[in-house]
């Protein structure tokens, strides 16, 4: 049994095989399905664990399996794929606790379960595709799995809400399928290489090459939400709170940027791309996106619209970092993908909290909420601020390495304007919601309050994942320098990507 | 005769024309088909023109099973098709 | 081993005999006969991998005069997915006839049309063809009609005397085939044919015919009604294996026998008529009010997929590009088999359910039926072509195709019909989510419910995921 081909394969079925089963529990069956879906959880993290060692020290994770005459699916552990993995891995965990307490007495959990291991498998899958056409299939199988959990709540808004994105991702999923055939009848399979392979093919194929660079990125940035593709993402936040945590933090959002960070660096390579000048393209709607995010998330004042816009916005800092040649500009990019996943699911979780304890939905309705809630709002206030780029929190760290990479690269002249912007917006949609927490008197009564104040403020489930994460948030910006944190890891992807 | 066999042939030709222009404008049931058993008898006459070797010569036979089978199939086709043609009729004069 | 094919033809016969003549105990008799002659496709498949293409000639006359039997990887591959959807669909039917009149009338009927199926991917001459034709044909609208419903018996009606204007034709082509070539065998035909006065009628002629049986478009007319309102078990063998099996006969004749006469021309007009049978039966299936017609239109929209393969299989030169595309052909026609049977089993179980199919009003029953829903899901999955289901493969041969040959427009229709598709699949899906609490089992009636689900399970996992010697299988031909 050859351990270095099984890891990979390990690692997807650690959700897979317990979802399966928990299709087929009984409705009743708690202490079932919590057991499968911890087990699963704690399972994969101690096999990812073995991975990022591994991969650290240079050995080499892969698994085969061919679907078709020259068609393999290969799952390939690099350090760009042990980044997302361990991001999945853990916030999944999270997720999971909290889905356990958010969804008690709710109707049908067992296909929630269900679909919710197999959208992380999913998820796992892609991040360790290494090739092209591997990593097309489990965007697709993403699609799949996360449609019954937008559309889980089963009343009309949810199934048009799931619809609609459906059509957005299936249709974004079939250009990335064209794009894919393409590049497949061009240059062979695609294998993630870091670097690029493409490079080397001769000069005319380059305008051909051009349009299949446009239709990854569009087919990937439907699902990475880049502005005018982003219209199913306020759609889908009809989804119950956990949903919407898991598909902007770490699922579908990510998978998106995700793909753009490989299709750059490892299909066609950064200075490949930068020769057909192909990045400043994807600059311009990083930026644009970027921008519009903000400025659409100032307007809004249901809670869970204003993230949203708001992961519009932030998630293209991704895009952005790939579009700044330069390792600085990488890692800037590469690490937002951590940072930016650990604050917003703190975002979510807190709003979900507000939504379940005290019936909250709107920013107007939050007067006074951080006295009733004051280890909620203090989880809300510490990612918001992360969001805004105060330091220490994480989202410091990357938009510094962005703007240091934008000088580096001669490219300050636009973006650090976009950069300012976005921050000083930030500040204008996140901070008036703090003081409204923190300072103002809350009204006569709260829309609907759940679960009383007992010794805590609600349900431990509840409680604990956001304070969880808003510390990790912290922790990644203070100890950003220690080893084996995202940061380091995202100067290793870089240092490998550039050769140096 | 060479020219004997060519009749056939030319005549089970516009049997099958005429046969298949019956089947597709005729809008009775019965009269389709009738249509397609004269289709039927446009083919078989072909077969048999193909079929002849020449004066004096005996035929060959494999043609001539192909119309047997043929018409055994023409019949219990069209033994089923008039008793789903009478099926639907009851049912009209019914309901 | 060498046997094999006889018993495919001589086993389900038997049983329907047996069925006939013992009413009482039809059902186990179609069972044991099911089991068996599915263990034989099983065995002839591993002869066929191991020992390549086999040949029996029945009661030792040798071709020419006596019947040749040929099995090589193509029928093979299509035997094995008769043998097992005929299967499934038979121990569905066991529960699905209540009555004992209806089951006399029933197996007997079932058996012989897997008989003329199994009887006709075998065929060798095309004498032989024409009569397995004919019994599928009378056999299929026999079954047809025991719906007992006007709407059934007209539509069975239709679909007799279509299929008769097209054996017809088809027996005239033959007629000229013998007239100037004075054979009937297939590979000898396959040799000797080249392009002139007697080939191109011949061809034209049993083109006609055959594409009258396959319901390509505007040919299709008679089939939405014919499987829409046929009993359950009957709509998934007529929509998964007798279109198929037409399709079968037009793809041996075009790519095998009259290879010398096609040119590109006529190629891409057979194209051009599966884009339409996409495009509208696609169309079509999204209008659809109810769970059956849209299931029939699909069946017309999946088998245009079929046709456009054509056009790039021509302009592909032979070789690995060709080899790889023929593949997927395969894989297509294999997936939808498989899917289309088992989403007919399902809305069968819906239709006996609620006593209607109609969409708008699946609220209910979509949630307290969660395996059927999921059943629908699975080959809903395989008919828009998504993986991990063999259509997916398939459908990437087909891009690739037809990217490679610079006919760019085969793809827009294949990724038009994809989101078409994916349109009326997902339309009825989201009747699955609602408010109703989960029941406590997930499966309500094993013997229904478990041959749909492992059908849809083959097409949109198993054949995705472990088809890869589909390819090799094929490149066994005699």
């Amino acid at each position: 049994m050859n351990w270095d081909a099984w890891l990979p394969v390990l690692v997807v079925a650690s959700s897979l095989l317990p979802g399966l089963v928990i299709f087929f529990l009984r409705e009743g069956n708690h202490r079932m399905r919590t057991l499968l879906n911890l087990t699963g959880a704690v399972l994969k993290l101690v096999l990812v664990s073995s991975m990022i060692w591994g991969v650290f020290h240079e050995h080499v994770y892969e698994s085969r399996w061919t679907l078709a005459p020259g068609l393999e699916l290969v799952l390939h552990a690099d350090t760009l794929s042990v980044l997302f993995v361990t991001l999945s891995t853990v916030l999944w965990l999270v997720t999971t606790i909290y889905a356990i307490g958010y969804l008690e007495n709710a109707p049908h959990r067992s296909r929630f379960f269900g679909f919710f291991s197999l959208c992380v498998s999913a998820t796992v899958g892609l991040a360790l595709a290494g090739n092209l056409f591997t990593f097309v299939i489990f965007y697709e199988l993403l699609t799949l799995a996360t449609y019954p959990l937008v559309a889980h709540r089963g009343t009309s808004e949810a199934v048009r809400g799931a619809r609609i994105y459906l059509a957005y991702t299936l249709g974004g999923g079939m250009l990335l399928l064209i794009g894919t055939v393409w590049l497949y009848v061009l240059a062979g399979p695609t294998a993630f290489v870091e670097g690029g392979i493409l490079g080397t093919l001769p000069a005319d194929y380059h305008p051909q090459l051009k349009m299949i660079f446009l239709l990854l990125i569009v087919g990937l940035g439907v699902k990475a939400a880049l502005v005018p593709l982003h219209g199913w993402l306020p759609q889908a936040m009809v989804a119950p709170a956990p949903v919407s945590a898991l598909l902007h933090a770490v699922a579908v959002v990510k998978a998106g940027a995700f793909g753009i960070v490989r299709v750059v660096y490892d299909v066609y390579g950064v200075n490949f791309a930068d020769q057909l000048g192909l990045l400043t393209g994807l600059g311009i709607a990083a930026a644009i996106t970027i921008v519009y995010g903000s400025v659409m998330a100032l307007f809004q004042d249901n809670l869970k619209k204003r993230l949203a816009y708001s992961t519009v916005s932030q998630v293209s800092y991704i895009a952005l970092g790939t579009a700044i040649l330069g390792p600085i500009g990488t890692i800037g990019g590469v690490v937002h993908l951590v940072h930016q996943g650990i604050m917003k699911i703190t975002l979510f979780f807190t709003a979900g909290n507000y939504a379940e304890t005290l019936g909250i939905h709107k920013v107007s309705e939050m007067n006074g909420v951080g006295r009733r809630m004051p280890a909620t709002t203090l989880a809300f206030s510490i990612a918001a601020l992360g969001m805004i780029g105060v330091p220490p929190v994480a989202g410091f760290v990357s938009k510094w390495y962005l703007g240091l990479g934008a000088m580096e690269a001669g490219m300050a002249v636009w973006v650090m304007p976009v950069l300012i912007a976005s921050s000083v917006l930030n500040a204008a949609y996140f901070l008036p919601v703090l003081y409204r927490a923190w300072f103002r008197e809350p009204g006569t009564a709260w829309p609907a309050e759940h679960i009383p104040a007992a010794r805590f403020e609600t349900n431990a489930a509840l409680l604990w994942p956001p304070v969880v994460t808003a510390m990790l948030a912290l922790a990644t910006g203070l100890f950003a320098a220690a080893p084996y944190s995202p940061l380091e890891w995202a100067t290793l992807i870089a240092h490998r990507e550039y050769g140096l | 005769m060479l020219t004997t066999q060519i009749l056939y042939a030319l005549a089970g030709c516009v049997l099958l024309a005429l046969g298949v222009r019956g089947a597709l404008l005729h809008a009775s049931v019965l009269l389709r088909i009738v249509a397609i058993n004269i289709m039927g008898a446009g083919v078989f006459l072909l077969l048999i023109a193909v079929a002849y070797r020449g004066p004096g010569l005996a035929a060959d036979p494999v043609p001539h099973a192909l119309v047997l089978t043929g018409i055994v199939v023409a019949v219990s086709a069209t033994a089923l098709a008039l008793a789903l043609a009478r099926r639907l009729q009851v049912e009209r004069d019914d309901g | 081993m060498a046997d094999t094919p006889i018993w495919l033809v001589a086993l389900p016969l038997a049983g329907a005999l047996a069925a006939l003549l013992l009413p009482r105990l039809a059902t186990a008799a179609a069972i044991v006969t099911g089991l068996l002659t599915t263990v034989a496709a099983g065995v002839l498949l591993f002869g066929v991998a191991t020992q390549g293409a086999l040949h029996y000639e029945i009661g030792g006359w040798t071709a020419g005069l006596g019947i040749m039997l040929r099995a090589d990887g193509l029928s093979t591959l299509l035997l094995l997915m008769t043998a097992l959807v005929v299967l499934a669909a038979s121990i569905y039917a066991s529960t699905y006839f209540r009555k004992t009149y209806e089951r006399a009338r029933f197996w007997p009927l079932w058996l012989l049309l897997w008989t003329s199926l199994n009887a006709l991917l075998l065929s060798g001459d095309l004498f032989n063809i024409y009569v397995t034709l004919e019994l599928l044909g009378l056999s299929a609208v026999a079954l047809a009609s025991l719906g007992g419903k006007r709407a059934a018996v007209e539509a069975a009606l239709r679909y007799l005397l279509v299929g008769l204007l097209g054996s017809m034709l088809f027996l005239a082509g033959v007629g000229l085939i013998y007239a100037g070539y004075g054979t009937l065998d297939l590979t000898v035909l396959a040799r000797v044919l080249e392009p002139g006065p007697v080939a191109w009628p011949a061809l034209a002629l049993m083109s006609s015919g055959l594409l009258l049986k396959t319901a390509l478009f505007p040919l299709h007319f008679w089939l939405p009604p014919a499987h829409a309102s046929a009993p359950a078990p009957v709509s998934a063998v007529l929509s998964a294996l007798v279109v198929k099996a037409a399709f079968y006969l037009v793809l041996r004749l075009w790519l095998d026998v009259f290879a010398n006469v096609i040119t590109p021309a006529s190629a891409n007009l057979l194209g051009l008529l599966g884009a339409g049978a996409v495009l509208w039966g696609s169309w079509q299936a999204l209008r659809a009010e109810r769970l059956k017609l849209l299931a029939a239109y699909s069946t017309v929209a999946q088998l245009g997929y079929l046709f456009l393969f054509f056009p790039l299989l021509l302009a592909l030169p032979a070789g690995p590009d060709r080899d790889l595309a023929a593949g997927g052909l395969a894989m297509l026609a294999l997936t939808h088999g498989f899917a289309k049977a088992g989403l007919f089993l399902a809305i069968g179980i819906i239709q006996q359910r609620c006593g209607h199919d109609t969409i708008r009003e699946l609220d209910g029953t979509a949630q307290h039926l969660p395996a059927t829903t999921f059943a629908i899901a699975l080959a809903g999955v395989a008919l828009v072509g998504l993986p991990p289901s063999g259509a997916f493969l398939g459908k990437w041969q087909l891009l690739a195709g037809a990217v490679d040959t610079g006919q760019w427009w085969w793809l827009v229709v294949t990724v038009a019909g994809s989101l078409l598709a994916a349109a009326y699949i997902f339309r009825v899906l989201g009747h699955a989510f609602g408010h109703r609490p989960y029941p406590n089992q997930p499966v309500t009636v094993a013997r229904e419910e478990w041959p749909a689900l492992l059908l849809s399970a083959m097409a949109a996992l198993v054949l995705g995921l472990a088809g890869a010697p589909v390819w090799g299988l094929l490149e066994i031909s005699t």
